[in-house]
């Protein structure tokens, strides 16, 4: 179990800005979980800081009762947990397959690098040569970099936005491998997504704004409210028209 | 007869680890030592300078020519002039490489002025390797020219590599290409301490629909530096593609002059030029697999350099 215990996270400078505050969540083993929310409301932040790439400014992270929170990167990962980048890096000079085997060589498990292509939604014979370089389009790449998660055996795996710039027939795809890991392994599952279509996925959702979690509950019960609810998320409530200062003008 | 340095040199400059099969000609010391040709292949000791003359008849196919030269003293400084005649419609590669072990305290220096004809419809693969190796304070030094005239349909492809261990180069490299001769140039170089490199690259497209592409790519590490001059122009109808890339860490500097000069409408030419550092996104990647901050940085500098 991966647990979160008074997580905040303050970005220094001039004015110190807070992203996460005060953060408590309890992500359990064979679970998949939905983190949804508005723009800038500290998803990906929540995604980093599992990682190890942001360390809390304060809080606790704890991961099977062990105490994280000052690991590395590397030391998170090793230790299972893994993270699909929402923007991922090319690399010039590494190919398809050199990634994807350096991604699977800490796997115990032997993992066949084109039956990882095939489920993101990608022909082995056409990518696996290929360098992970700007020849790939942001799509392929971002497949590429969910196939790189999927290599690891993980007790942790998060992956940020893994729908964006991915078409619809290799989402059905990508939903189908989701649904697959979940029934086959023990891996908890943290999806940072705005999509409908993955929510249905989740057991649980959690709904982060303004760098706190605003809602977290069972699947039905959070996506009902969302459907039912087209208020926006600012400090102020939003009505069309109210606006006559000169620059609402055009 | 080689002894176990030789042939660790000619392993890292020619990838051999055995005589190699076909023709070839060892050259250490600044001398000749072993040489052996082919019914299509011939290497002729020049008679009014130091070098060879190596040449391939037309319509020679499959076979390859090494011609790697060692230097396991120090003191040394080895000229060589190497003329290659290419035949007509031939296939061939040619791996050229010097290895210098120096273990004294005085400078080692081999200059290669390497001239090649590549004839109408040849193929050529040219692979020049550079290492370097030895405790001693001597420097080791390699001042390679290369002129090569591309003829009318024939292709070239040229990898100019130096990974390791040589204190001071300067590479000029000048291809002329005619009708319908393609070109590809790629270049990996990788300076530490405060070792200094310079590559001067020339490529004229002369004739009509002709085609050059110059990929290069260096790390700069330490102290070291690296200069860079490339200059592509454009004489006929023709496409030119200069991309240059540099990895910069330390205290390092690279100074990078992409030029591209156009004398002809219809010529078509591109400069990219990019130096940075590594990107801190991809060690986090590498990182999130499992790879210490160290195996990162090496995987990515070991794929760029590829």
């Amino acid at each position: 179990m991966l647990e979160l215990q008074k997580v905040s996270l303050e970005i220094q400078g001039d004015k110190g800005f807070e992203i996460l505050k005060n953060i408590n969540l309890k992500f359990y083993e064979k679970k998949i979980y939905v983190v949804t929310g508005p723009n800038g409301g500290g998803k990906s932040s929540l995604a980093k800081i599992i990682m190890g790439v942001y360390n809390p400014t304060s809080g606790q992270i704890l991961l099977d009762e062990q105490d994280i929170t000052s690991m590395s990167i590397t030391e998170r990962a090793r230790m299972g947990i893994g993270y699909a980048f929402q923007s991922p890096p090319r690399f010039k000079g590494i190919k398809v397959r050199e990634l994807l085997k350096m991604a699977a060589s800490h796997n115990p498990e032997k993992v066949n690098i084109c039956d990882l292509l095939y489920d993101v939604g990608l022909c082995a014979q056409d990518y696996l040569n290929r360098d992970v370089d700007a020849s790939l389009s942001g799509g392929e790449m971002k497949r590429i970099e969910i196939a790189t998660v999927l290599a690891r055996n993980l007790k942790i795996a998060v992956f940020d936005e893994p729908e964006a710039g991915i078409d619809l027939w290799s989402f059905q795809k990508l939903a189908e491998t989701f649904r697959n890991i979940h029934m086959k392994y023990d891996t908890t599952i943290i999806l940072i997504s705005h999509q409908e279509r993955i929510m249905e996925l989740a057991d649980e959702i959690i709904i982060m704004s303004s760098g706190m979690v605003s809602a977290q509950s069972e699947r039905d019960i959070i996506l009902a409210g969302i459907m039912n609810n087209d208020s926006c998320a600012c400090s102020t409530k939003c009505v069309k028209g109210v606006g006559q200062s000169a620059e609402c003008v055009g | 007869m080689l002894n176990a340095l030789d042939k660790l040199m000619l392993e890292k400059v020619a990838d051999l680890h055995e005589i190699p099969q076909g023709a070839f000609n060892i050259r250490k010391n600044g001398a000749g030592v072993q040489r052996n040709t082919t019914a299509n292949i011939d290497i002729i000791t020049k008679t009014d300078k130091s070098g060879i003359d190596v040449i391939i008849k037309p319509y020679t196919k499959g076979e390859s020519v090494h011609i790697p030269v060692i230097v396991t003293e120090e003191n040394i400084n080895d000229v060589v002039y190497n003329t290659f005649e290419v035949g007509e419609y031939s296939d061939v590669v040619i791996v050229a490489g010097c290895g210098i072990h120096n273990s004294g305290h005085h400078k080692s220096q081999h200059d290669g002025i390497h001239t090649f004809f590549v004839r109408k419809g040849a193929k050529l693969k040219y692979v020049e390797k550079h290492y370097g190796q030895g405790e001693g304070k001597g420097q080791r030094v390699l001042n390679p020219k290369t002129i090569i005239e591309v003829e009318e349909g024939a292709a070239v492809e040229l990898e100019l590599i130096q990974i390791k261990g040589i204190d001071q180069t300067k590479r000029d490299t000048e291809i002329r290409l005619m009708d319908n001769a393609k070109l590809v140039v790629t270049e990996r170089l990788l300076t530490y301490q405060d070792q200094e490199a310079e590559s001067n690259i020339t490529v004229e497209l002369l004739g009509v629909d002709s085609s050059a592409q110059i990929i290069s790519r260096s790390v700069a590490q330490n102290d070291s530096k690296q200069v860079f001059y490339f200059d592509l122009i454009g004489r006929n109808k023709g496409r030119g593609h200069i991309q240059c890339d540099a990895i910069i860490m330390h205290n390092a500097q690279v100074l990078s002059t992409p030029r591209i000069s156009a004398h002809h409408s219809e010529a078509q030419l591109v400069h990219e030029a990019a130096i940075g550092r590594i990107e801190s996104e991809q060690l986090i990647k590498l990182m999130s697999l499992g790879f210490s901050e160290q195996e990162a940085e090496d995987t990515i500098l070991n794929g760029f350099l590829k």
